[in-house]
């Protein structure tokens, strides 16, 4: 036993996707500690925030000391961040028509540019073919590009409760900073989030978990079913055998994603919930393991051990358990994981169409794609909603699969090279 | 004196395991057939003699290695060869080889003449199909084989069919040397026979000139080949006719081998059964000395002092012990 | 032998049929033979003749289809678990390949203490039984000391099929049934194995049965000889009837073709047989 472990973990494929299983898990458990957010809470109002660090505006203002930074490009930091690709263009348009020689200009040059057009912007001049819109747009971009460029801050003013008139209660000059550890709610949204106003971190961790306990509890369910008739059928034998494969075979024959969705659609909205979805899952992909178990049962129990156990005296239920079960367990263990890995994938196809569990309880990894999809992230390029899902799903079937390679190079020495 | 087919001189082949230990299993062994001969090597499993085999052709394959010594085949020596050239000069057309389970190791999904094509077309590509045919309707016939197999797939032969007609293949270059490793022991006695009958009947047709032939079972060892010798942990340790070898055999080890024979004859059931005690030692740390000495029940201190040398004591008899030949025979004769 | 010879093993028109219909094969066919008790049988026949199928409905590893065994005079019963076990006290079986006749799991104290606890020595103190398999150990020429707390794949062949003995040695059974047991293993080690079984039948005096396809071994160790040919027993005497005076043409082709090595191997007889696969 402990010398199999050895050589489990001297397999470079196995520890490979043991490590990367093993991180996914400690995220999953440890980061509810530190972000305890219920996942489903709407937190912004508003869909697909980017991601980012999200520092409230009033906070800093009334934040408990400022402090005086002269940092040299602040100006043309503020003012690069203000002006658009499209406005830039439209400078450029217009300055050309001014009788700025085109190669002169350059577009991300602010400064450069913004000198260009103080001193050639006028807006009495009248360009033929230009609309009003246009002008008008003009105007505006030039009034915002002042306002921007006025040396003095901004005024703070509420109105007196007494006079009724508008008082300067506060400056905010433009080298004012706070610190982010002083402003009393800073979030960070490191994924931004869903469509809901959700943070998409929060629920993509607890969408992981979800799906991993969907993923061991079908795992588990369709691995004791299998084992169980593949033990019983393949040992016993003749008729219950003919039985079983019979059943086995039915199972076989109709497409398993076929019978998930009719079972899903029957069952309800309301009454799916991921623990039933799991158990749907587990129950109709039992047919391998059991073909399987059931195969390698049968080489088995012809073998001359199992005689020799049963002239020892010994019952089936021992025979099953001491003389059988542990040539098969390494064969059964990666069954086990490949079935988590499958059904992770399968609650992901089955919600992305609509019959995941119901959307009001606990995320899954299939449950955020599913909306991602509906609320049409992928089209409008808000990528965060529905990538990160894509990476957690394939890192988990990537791990297990690559954990499963290993232990079958260690149980097949034909594999190993 | 005939020609000399085969000559093998101090050749030592190692296994390297997974460990990177070496394990000698071939340790400096010479040995000659002469034409139209044939020799038999026996000893217990793992004592090398399949390893010798597969060192006999030149072909090594990790964990398989050469490390040193010759092998000659009709003047020309082929340790010295790359493989390359020695899968395609030597194999098949100087020397073929037969394993054990050699009849698992006919392409179930082609014909058997398909594969006596793919063989021979590996070797002159020009040969013509009809050509072939003829030739291998004419081999089968002179060897006892129906021409119907021909046309058949491996599946829809029996086993003995299937393993005669494996040799037949292997040999349709008319190689020099036939080196047959366990060829029949997987087949039932009728079989047995059908086979053995078969390799004799190449080697009276000339199709072969010499033959190795390697079993553990001595019975049959002494109907089939002229000479035989015995191995030991990676070394010969006596060689001599069948006859010698098996009547009057001077080795201990060879002795006690010869004591375990049991055969179906009148007066054979009241014989006592030598037993040897003990296993072979392990070739990856062999002893220094003789390495029987552990299990001999003649040993003296003598024994394990020094490797013990071949005592050639006629052109075609030697045996590697330190006792003389009366002694040894003194020795028998007491028990 | 005396006259009053006691019957161990009875079989009368023991058939087994494996599959239904059209798949339907007869592995043995309506056999009758009665082994005396002490005497030493042979069950010879070549691969696919239903030696080792008759072999595990002795046992009672496999139902039969037909026929009844009688156990010492009496129709044997193994209808429930319980007689199963009180059965197997009196039969037991060595087989042909040592390296999966052990569960590779157990280490090798378990399967002796197993057999004490089988003969119902369960609850005797731990002393006592580890001094019993030492005593079967050393019966078979190995040391329980360097064995236990080992598992059986690091022992070689030879060794794995000593312990087999041992295993024997401690149930003392009525009946043995050798199935192959010298076939796995070398020439050297055969004659080891033969001795020590004939060491135990000398000490316990059971009926000692081998079922193999070597004549000469069946010619070497036994009193009666049985030739078993496609299911059915054709020929049966005592070893120096059947193997010296064969009257059956299946008996004298067998052992014809067996190389010998004091009398001449004849070559010339051998015909081509049927190309078709047999199997």
């Amino acid at each position: 036993m402990k010398h199999t472990l050895q050589q489990v973990f001297r397999s470079g494929k196995f520890v490979v996707g043991f490590i990367i299983f093993c991180i996914l898990l400690l995220i999953v458990l440890i980061y509810p500690l530190i972000v305890t957010d219920p996942p489903l809470t709407i937190i912004a109002q508003g869909t697909f925030f980017p991601p980012g660090i999200y520092v409230n505006t009033y906070d800093s203002v009334n934040s408990p000391s400022t402090y005086i930074l002269n940092l040299e490009n602040a100006g043309v930091k503020r003012i690069a961040s203000k002006l658009s690709d499209e406005d830039r263009l439209a400078m450029q348009e217009f300055l050309i028509v001014a009788g700025v020689p085109a190669e002169d200009i350059d577009i991300t040059n602010t400064p450069q540019l913004l000198e260009q057009w103080n001193s050639n912007y006028d807006p009495s001049k009248n360009i033929s073919g230009m609309t009003l819109a246009r002008s008008r747009y003009f105007q505006r971009l030039n009034t915002s590009l002042k306002g921007l460029l006025k040396p003095e801050g901004e005024i703070l003013a509420a109105i007196n409760a007494d006079s009724g008139d508008l008082e300067q209660i506060g400056l905010v000059n433009q080298n004012d900073y706070v610190n982010v550890g002083e402003v009393a709610n800073v979030r960070l949204l490191a994924l931004g989030t869903d469509n809901f106003g959700r943070d998409m971190l929060t629920e993509l961790v607890r969408a992981a978990g979800v799906s991993l306990l969907i993923g061991l509890v079908a795992g588990l369910v369709a691995t004791l079913i299998g084992l169980v008739l593949g033990l019983v059928s393949g040992y016993i034998g003749g008729i219950v055998d003919d039985l079983i494969m019979f059943v086995t075979n039915l199972f076989i024959v109709i497409p398993s994603f076929v019978l998930l969705i009719l079972i899903s659609f029957s069952i309800g909205q309301n009454k799916r919930g991921a623990f039933t979805i799991a158990l749907v899952i587990g129950l109709t992909s039992w047919v391998w393991t059991a073909r399987a178990v059931r195969s390698q049962v049968i080489s088995l129990r012809n073998r001359d051990h199992v005689n020799l156990s049963k002239l020892s005296g010994h019952s089936i239920f021992h025979i099953i358990l001491n003389d059988i079960l542990p040539y098969i367990a390494s064969y059964v263990i990666m069954a086990f994981i490949l079935q988590i890995s499958s059904a992770i994938l399968v609650e992901a196809s089955l919600s992305i169409i609509g019959l995941g569990p119901r959307t009001t309880e606990v995320p899954t990894l299939g449950l955020l794609m599913n909306w991602a999809m509906i609320y049409q992230a992928h089209i409008i390029g808000k990528w965060w909603a529905y990538f990160p899902v894509l990476v957690v799903i394939a890192l988990i079937t990537f791990s297990m699969n690559l954990m499963n390679t290993g232990l079958d190079q260690v149980f097949n020495p034909a594999l190993r090279e | 004196m005939a020609k000399v087919m085969l000559e093998v001189k101090d050749l030592t082949t190692k296994y390297i395991t997974r460990f990177r230990e070496n394990v000698y299993a071939v340790d400096h062994v010479s040995l000659k057939v002469e034409e139209g001969k044939s020799l038999g090597i026996a000893g217990e499993s793992g004592c090398g003699k399949s390893t010798l085999a597969l060192s006999l052709m030149g072909y090594y394959f990790p964990p398989l290695h050469y490390t040193s010594g010759d092998i000659i085949i009709d003047g020309t020596n082929i340790s010295t060869m790359k493989p390359d050239e020695i899968r395609k000069k030597i194999l098949g057309q100087e020397i073929a080889y037969i394993p054990q389970a050699a009849m698992n190791a006919l392409n179930p999904t082609r014909k058997i003449i398909n594969l006596i094509e793919d063989v021979i077309q590996a070797h002159d590509p020009k040969a013509k199909k009809k050509e072939i045919y003829d030739l291998a309707v004419e081999r089968f016939e002179v060897l006892g084989l129906p021409a119907e197999v021909l046309q058949k797939y491996p599946v829809e032969l029996s086993g003995g069919m299937k393993q005669r007609t494996v040799i037949a293949i292997s040999v349709i270059l008319s190689p020099k040397i036939l080196i047959a490793d366990e060829p029949s022991s997987a087949l039932d006695v009728t079989s047995q026979k059908m086979v053995i009958k078969m390799l004799l009947d190449l080697m009276e047709h000339g199709f072969i000139k010499s033959m190795i032939f390697i079993t553990h079972e001595l019975p049959l060892l002494y109907n089939v080949t002229d000479d035989i010798m015995v191995m030991y942990a990676g070394q010969i340790v006596e060689k001599g006719t069948a006859a010698q070898t098996v009547f009057d055999p001077l080795h201990p080890y060879a002795k006690g081998l010869m004591g375990s024979i049991i055969v179906p004859e009148r007066g054979l059931r009241d014989v006592k059964l030598t037993a040897i005690p003990g296993v072979p030692p392990n070739l990856k740390n062999p002893p220094h000395g003789c390495r029987f000495a552990e299990r001999c029940r003649y040993v003296v201190p003598e024994c394990k002092v020094h490797p013990i040398e071949m005592l050639h004591i006629a052109d075609n008899r030697h045996y590697r012990c330190i006792f003389s030949e009366e002694y040894l025979r003194k020795a028998y004769q007491n028990d | 032998m005396t006259d009053e010879k006691k019957s161990c093993l009875r079989g009368s028109g023991l058939t087994k049929i494996f599959g239904l219909g059209q798949k339907k094969t007869v592995a043995v066919d309506h056999v009758d033979f009665n082994f005396y008790a002490g005497e030493i049988i042979s069950i010879v026949g070549e691969s696919g003749s239903g030696k080792t199928t008759l072999a595990k409905m002795l046992l009672g590893l496999i139902s039969t289809t037909e026929g009844e065994i009688y156990f010492e005079g009496k129709l044997r019963d193994i209808s429930t678990q319980k007689k199963k076990r009180e059965y197997w006290k009196g039969i037991q079986a060595i087989f042909q390949d040592p390296y999966s006749s052990y569960n590779i799991f157990n280490k090798i104290d378990t399967v002796l203490l197993d057999c004490i606890k089988m003969r119902g020595g369960g609850r005797l103190p731990h002393a006592k039984k580890i001094e019993m398999i030492s005593e079967a150990c050393s019966f078979v020429n190995l040391k329980f000391e360097e064995l236990t707390n080992k598992y059986p794949f690091e022992l070689s062949g030879g060794q794995m099929q000593r312990l087999m003995i041992a295993r024997i040695f401690l149930l003392k059974p009525k009946v043995l049934l050798a199935d192959e047991p010298t076939s796995m293993i070398d020439a050297c080690s055969r004659a080891t194995i033969l001795d020590m079984l004939m060491a135990l039948r000398k000490e316990t005096g059971m009926t000692l049965i081998f079922i193999t396809h070597d004549i000469g071994l069946a010619y070497f160790v036994s009193d009666s000889v049985y030739i078993m040919e496609h299911g059915k027993l054709i020929e049966s005497g005592t070893a120096d009837e059947v193997i010296l005076h064969p009257k059956k043409a299946y008996t004298k082709r067998l052992i014809n073709d067996v190389p010998k090595i004091h009398e001449e191997w004849d070559l010339s007889t051998v015909k081509v047989s049927s190309i078709w696969n047999e199997a």
